[in-house]
């Protein structure tokens, strides 16, 4: 009668109060370039790690994606990456840095090195850390005080959130994915429509995915406001995980997999809320805003905000439209873009890349569009399928893995008033440069926007 | 960090939901270290506040005059979504902000106002609203906030309830070091461990042996 959630809780509470805050065991610390205020915390406290083991750290924001050989990288990267090596070091952890064989986003590192099984608690000092939970496991993300606190005892206060099940039933239509799922679940419930719980995803269309499209899912749990996103352990999670270098093996895979296979929620547990979302009712969605609730279905029009009633409501809208520099009723398919990036710890994974190297074979790009993988495994693998000839020869940029465009720290960057098809998380204002303005989507179809210089139903594209 | 129990000083208005942690500190400002003079604050709204050259820009509303030496700020539904960046609230705490009142707030801007002794109380949006509206047309947008009482007074007189947690209201009250605390109960993780290491076997690599 408990859901995933609940076991996973249940079995990680080392105190709680009278209030249901609880202090909860975490199996897995994981920290990157941007998190060296944990470091300063830890050594001016004199504190060192409890459990060097179950922390790990990762070049990532900062690692540029051209240059990065020693004798070329602009110098304050090389310092930030210089900054992670020697204070991991320091704290005797396992540390993916810039020139490791495995080095690449956090998030796509993780699940990759078998670091992210099922049924553990992970924090993160990243908020897409919620990414992680497509392996069903509990993954959130979490600031410097509390990554601190969490390095140095293995544990976490935190209030028992609440708990919603998202089921999406039936079969997702040609070329609509995962990316295309979240974002109609995140303009249903709202950006804050998750806030206090944790989100788990479940039904046909989510049961249909592969672990990489149910990551992209759970990574944008944050976008709706929620703790973190979950899908219940099953065959796919199981066959993701055996093999992986970090993964358990021989006797202990045994009583491992018996374990995460017990973890699936109940067919008799209860949520406290539950949304249902149709497949047939999903269309390749596309941002139009700053929020990452407002996504529409590509065949749309941009939303007049006098049709808002309530006045912060359209205060809102008035001002996303003003910075993204649309119109009320704009056809999103009429926005013409400036340039494209596909990559990110939503959308990097090596199905991510063979979805947009199918749109972009014997097409070419009519904007600047860069590729960037999520990691160097999956970069060798794309090498070794041809998909960089594929996009070179498409003329897209074949980059070296990193956060690189969606957080815009790591030289990446766009110019006041450039417009981006993206397949990151977050079109907030200035998320991709000061004045920049991104429109998410699809690996696929932000392939198709860089092949015709708009936005695209890639349905029509590839019909 | 810094107990907080009453404040009483200027409350700015900052109109919108949503307002992310982007907007509260882009991230390319992230990499300057925070020195002992607390020198996040000037990035606190920067883009909204600063022109290119690095003037302001007179009509944001932390500009103006009557807002300038705010210490409380009010604001709409999920402020502080996005990333975890803790910086956020650097930049807010080292303009001077010590409590934060909103509809909502997202969840990891909630705890990292917690962990550094800025209040983030929730009142309705209604309330919100009307607070936001008093304090545009107050000659003095003053707010008295009390932390053990949990109201908010507006510099028209009325009286909030605000919501905060007794957890998050404990901590703030008494100026916890959470590390500190959990630190004296190591016992019961040590507890915990023996029985969770051992219920999961394959996980026991995690445990370093002799210690870093």
């Amino acid at each position: 009668m408990n859901t995933l959630f609940d076991k996973i809780w249940e079995s990680h509470i080392v105190d709680s109060d009278d209030d249901d805050n609880h202090l909860i065991y975490l199996d897995r610390v994981l920290v990157h370039d941007l998190s060296f205020h944990v470091f300063n915390h830890l050594r001016a406290a004199g504190r060192r790690a409890r459990n060097p083991n179950m922390v790990f750290s990762f070049a990532d924001h900062f690692v540029p994606t051209v240059d990065r050989e020693p004798d070329v990288i602009r110098p304050e990267m090389q310092e930030m990456v210089d900054l992670l090596a020697k204070n991991s070091a320091e704290l005797g952890i396992r540390s993916f840095g810039l020139s490791d064989p495995d080095q690449g986003i956090l998030h796509v590192v993780g699940p990759e090195q078998g670091i992210t099984l099922p049924g553990l608690v992970i924090a993160g000092a990243d908020s897409h850390t919620s990414t992680h939970g497509a392996l069903g496991c509990f993954a959130f993300g979490a600031g410097v005080t509390d990554i601190t606190h969490a390095i140095t005892t293995q544990t976490l206060w935190r209030p028992r959130p609440g708990n919603i099940r998202v089921t999406v039933s039936g079969k997702l239509g040609f070329s609509v994915t995962g990316k295309d799922v979240v974002l109609k679940i995140i303009e249903t419930i709202g950006a804050a429509g998750g806030t206090g719980h944790v989100i788990e995803y479940a039904g046909e269309a989510i049961e249909n995915m592969s672990i990489e499209e149910r990551m992209t899912v759970c990574n944008m749990s944050i976008e709706a406001g929620a703790r973190a996103g979950l899908v219940s352990p099953d065959d796919k999670t199981i066959d993701y995980v055996r093999g992986r270098p970090s993964a358990p093996t021989g006797k202990d895979w045994d009583m491992a997999e018996a374990h995460w296979r017990s973890l699936a929620t109940d067919s008799d547990a209860s949520f406290d809320r539950e949304v249902t979302l149709h497949a047939d009712d999903i269309a390749p969605m596309v941002t139009w805003g700053t929020s990452p609730e407002d996504a529409v279905a590509v065949t749309d029009t941009v939303p007049n905000p006098q049709d808002e009633a309530d006045q912060n409501r359209r205060a809102k809208l008035e001002r996303s439209l003003d910075y993204i520099g649309l119109s009320a009723g704009d056809r999103l398919t009429d926005v013409a873009i400036d340039h494209v990036f596909i990559g990110s710890c939503t959308n990097s994974r090596i199905e991510d890349l063979r979805a947009a190297a199918a749109v972009a074979k014997g097409r070419t790009a009519k904007v600047p569009a860069m590729i960037v993988p999520g990691s160097v495994p999956i970069q060798k693998q794309a090498e070794r399928e041809g998909l960089d000839r594929i996009f070179t020869e498409a003329g897209f940029q074949w980059r070296e893995p990193g956060c690189s465009m969606c957080v815009a720290i790591n030289g990446d960057m766009l110019e006041p008033g450039i417009r981006c098809a993206s397949t990151s998380n977050r079109n907030f204002e200035g998320r991709q440069g000061k004045g920049a303005r991104t429109h998410l989507m699809s690996p696929a179809m932000a392939a198709a926007a860089a092949v015709s210089g708009r936005i695209t139903d890639v349905r029509e594209l590839m019909r | 960090m810094q107990a907080l129990i009453e404040l009483t000083a200027t409350a700015v208005p900052v109109e919108g939901a949503n307002i992310d942690t982007d907007r509260l500190i882009p991230a390319r400002l992230m990499r300057n270290p925070r020195d002992a003079h607390r020198s996040y604050g000037p990035y606190l709204f920067h883009d909204q506040r600063f022109n290119a050259d690095g003037s302001e820009i007179s009509d944001f509303v932390l500009n103006q005059p009557a807002y300038r030496d705010s210490k409380i700020l009010v604001s709409g539904r999920n402020f502080g979504c996005g990333s975890s960046r803790e910086s956020a609230v650097y930049a807010l705490l080292d303009y001077g902000f010590r409590c934060v009142i909103a509809p909502s707030f997202g969840d990891i801007f909630y705890s990292n106002c917690v962990r550094n002794g800025v209040a983030p109380l929730r009142v309705t949006e209604e309330e919100a609203t009307r607070l936001r509206t008093s304090l545009a047309q107050a000659a003095s947008p003053v707010v008295s906030v009390d932390i053990r009482a949990l109201t908010i007074t507006g510099p028209d007189g009325h009286v909030y309830n605000a919501d905060l947690p007794p957890f998050q209201q404990t901590r703030l009250l008494e100026g916890i070091d959470e590390v500190e605390a959990t630190l004296k109960i190591s016992d019961k993780i040590d507890a915990f461990e023996s029985r969770y290491f051992a219920a999961h076997p394959w996980l026991r690599d995690g445990l370093t042996e002799g210690g870093a």
